[in-house]
């Protein structure tokens, strides 16, 4: 553990010329951009957001607050972390932060704003990419970071009871300390809150191995526009009464009700994890590798990743502290295995990699099962998204594509962008299909913005792709909903918001337009 | 052109919880996943970037421990080392080691291998004890460099140059010596794939402390090992006079 921190000293130290004089107030528009750049100007000027026909919040609306939850739990300033984007790119301009410390309260304040007409902005870690958890205009911000309990983990049955505003890795390491593992791991998750995860259905690192969480959130507790408390909380896997109205909760980016609490199903965690980080010269050997992954690792694969030569370069540029293994491919991929026999494990990673080099398929890379590797290795992927948003304007796109066709959409941006883009690539979840592109310039300008948008989304609307694999739709994507859902389907989706939300007080702008 | 010993401790990996044995023994290592203590990872490196820059002819890693210390030798040699020493000791014996035992092994090893120089970790993670270099060098009545930031080679020998207490300190050295890595002195690599394949079929050979003729008879006794206390949790004040309060309360102003 030492050590550990001692290695922290270390990248501090290389990193400390990244580090910038602190932010300026100066103002630009439509910034995207990593922890130095400047504030963002307010969304509703730059993105010409008509507000809502919501009530303006009153001193006596705060005042109900204060004698509801508590002065501590009212905030009227500094809020500025409340509402502006993980990306920088949004900033709303609430006045006032509720922060109930549980599912009463949360109900308390929705029937509140319900009857006064207040909109509100649900929020968790605030580290959603489509600027789903911050206010556009001057939504209130229901913060759930109080709701931060585990209230139980069953060791037998691996299901685990958590509040919607535990951190995910806390609420892993409450897991772990009983040799089970939550089924979701991503970059946010010292960020990021499991309420945030669910209801954004995000995706992850894991999904290839545990699949997405509609299948691991076995229920739900949820709070209505109305303040009414759903119940749909469930400890069994089997569980076919009546509508699988959860799911309704899963995914919707908090438009149809606030998750106060969640039991999901926790698999054990693996005795032994091995990690490969190989290099190879084709997209062609990569989906052969891929292949080849799923056949001869099987049951153990637990991820499966791709990052091209550009995006992993990017990140080795940015941040000296990281150590890649190899380099000199246009392709890399991160290969993870879990089970629960060690050596059984690594002679299997070994024979894969073994066959793909003799096949020429994989040229080089290495293999490892210290824990301390496996992490250093893993921050390689983590860094890569980071890399590229340090210190430019980056276009970011989140899509699942037919990995026949996964990869190409990067070249044709790249060649679409031209010598207007200083970064065109692509990394992700290539086992899960989903791509994560990437188009970098200095700064944003509306010529490139015109090249790559809407082609993105006309692109892989033609090969029945989605525009937005696990990042959501928020405030970002709304307008592009249609490239992936037909006309009946969205105005089925207007239909059940109308239904469970009829003043409309829950994120609005977000989802649907 | 010189030979060099490297010494490598099969460790706890440092991303582990160390956990203490419910009997007070000891730490739990049964199951416990091991790796290569991470400043000796760094000796390594150091000494493979030496015959890379043609300035060692030969890497000879050396771990003393147990059957499983053979995996962190096949790493070092993964990583460059030419072939390996391992110098069995049987887990309970292995667990009263001190630096004391290991440097008189490294000593003699160094002296039967006719080795230039011998660069080690300047600890070891689990032990922390940041002995074994000056004693080997004490042992061998070798120069010693010791928390080398920077090794460079000169024709009269060596150019070190090493973190203190605030700073940096140079020192000359002639050859052989005994150097001990600390954290910045290099990056090391990864054992890719060619390698590691390669480095199955490089020489191991294995001795005990007895064919060396070093007595590893436990010179302690270990009467309990404790984890560390729990940090009590902290409470939250009003106001800076009621801080101001506590503190004089506790005696610390």
């Amino acid at each position: 553990m030492r050590f550990q921190r001692l290695l922290q000293m270390r990248r501090l130290a290389t990193t400390a010329p990244l580090l910038r004089p602190p932010t300026q107030t100066k103002t630009t528009v439509r910034t995207m951009a990593g922890s130095g750049a400047p504030m963002p100007e307010l969304t509703q000027i730059t993105d010409n957001v008509q507000r809502g026909n919501y009530a303006a919040l009153s001193d006596k609306d705060v005042t109900h607050f204060e004698k509801l939850l508590g002065k501590n739990h009212v905030l009227t300033e500094d809020l500025e972390g409340y509402n502006i984007c993980f990306l920088k790119r949004i900033r709303g301009n609430s006045k006032l932060v509720l922060k109930p410390g549980n599912t009463e309260e949360v109900a308390a304040i929705l029937r509140h704003c319900n009857e006064r007409k207040l909109a509100v902005v649900p929020q968790g870690g605030n580290t959603g990419l489509v600027g789903g958890s911050v206010p556009i205009c001057d939504e209130i911000v229901l913060s759930l970071q109080r709701l931060n309990k585990v209230l139980s983990v069953d060791e037998v049955t691996g299901i685990a009871v958590v509040e919607s505003g535990c951190i995910l890795e806390n609420f892993d390491q409450r897991a772990r300390d009983v040799g089970l593992t939550v089924p979701l791991d991503l970059g946010a998750k010292a960020s990021c809150h499991i309420g945030g995860n669910v209801s954004t259905n995000a995706g992850g690192v894991r999904v290839v191995r545990y699949g997405n969480l509609h299948g691991s959130v076995l229920g739900v507790e949820a709070v209505l526009a109305n303040g009414q408390v759903l119940d749909l909380m469930s400890n069994f896997k089997k569980d076919n009464t009546g509508y699988h109205m959860k799911h309704l909760f899963i995914g919707s980016e908090g438009t149809l009700g606030v998750i106060t609490k969640l039991s999901m199903l926790c698999p054990h965690s693996s005795k032994a994890v091995n990690v490969a980080f190989i290099g190879l010269n084709s997209f062609d050997d990569v989906l052969k590798t891929f292949v080849s992954a799923k056949r001869n690792l099987g049951e153990i694969l637990s991820s499966c990743e791709l990052i091209d030569e550009r995006a992993l370069n990017t990140a080795l540029q940015q941040f000296k502290f990281l150590n890649a293994p190899i380099s000199g491919f246009p392709f890399y991929m991160l290969i993870e295995t879990s089970g629960s026999n060690g050596d059984h494990d690594e002679e299997k990673i070994n024979q894969f990699i073994g066959d793909g080099m003799e096949r020429g398929e994989i040229q080089d890379g290495t293999v490892t099962g210290d824990p301390g590797k496996v992490q250093e290795i893993w921050k390689i992927r983590e860094m890569v998204p980071l890399g590229l948003i340090e210190k430019s304007f980056c276009f970011k796109y989140d899509i699942s594509l037919p990995l026949r066709d996964f990869y190409n959409i990067v070249d044709v941006m790249r060649e679409r962008c031209g010598s207007l883009a200083t970064i065109v690539c692509g990394y992700g979840h290539l086992g899960d299909s989903n791509l994560h592109l990437n188009v970098s310039c200095e700064e944003f300008n509306d010529e490139i913005y015109k090249r790559v948008e809407p082609f993105v989304y006309e692109y892989t609307s033609k090969l029945k792709g989605s525009i937005s694999a696990e990042h959501g739709i928020g405030f970002l994507k709304k307008d592009y909903l249609h490239y992936s859902k037909n006309v009946v389907a969205i105005d089925w989706m207007r239909e059940m918001k109308k239904l469970l939300d009829p003043n409309g007080i829950l994120n609005p702008y977000k989802v649907l337009n | 052109m010189a030979r060099v010993l490297v010494g490598v401790k099969r460790v706890i990996d440092y991303a582990v919880k160390v956990r203490v044995k419910p009997d007070k023994t000891g730490v739990v290592t049964q199951g416990v996943k091991h790796s290569m203590n991470p400043f000796d990872e760094i000796a390594v490196e150091e000494a493979v970037k030496m015959k890379e820059k043609k300035l060692a002819t030969e890497v000879i890693a050396v771990s003393v421990g147990p059957a499983q210390s053979a995996e962190v030798i096949r790493t070092a040699m993964a990583m460059g080392a030419d072939r390996g020493v391992h110098v069995d000791v049987p887990q309970a014996e292995y667990e009263l080691l001190q630096p004391i035992h290991i440097s008189k092994i490294l000593a003699k090893l160094a002296l039967d291998e006719k080795a230039d120089l011998v660069i080690l970790g300047k600890q070891a993670i689990d032990d922390d004890a940041n002995q074994t270099a000056q004693m080997t060098a004490a042992v061998l009545d070798w120069p010693q460099g010791t928390f080398c930031n920077k090794i460079e080679k000169t024709d009269a020998g060596l150019t070190i140059t090493r973190e203190i207490d605030g700073g940096l300190e140079t020192i000359k050295t002639k050859i052989p010596a005994v150097l001990s890595a600390d954290l910045r002195l290099n990056t090391p690599r990864y054992a890719t794939l060619p390698n590691i394949m390669k480095a199955k079929k490089k020489p191991l050979k294995k001795v005990t402390a007895k064919d060396l003729g070093v007595d590893t008879t436990p010179r302690i006794e270990v009467i309990s090992v404790e984890d560390p206390p729990v940090r009590q949790a902290g409470a939250t004040v009003a106001d800076v006079d009621a801080l101001v309060a506590k503190l004089k309360e506790g005696g610390h102003i």
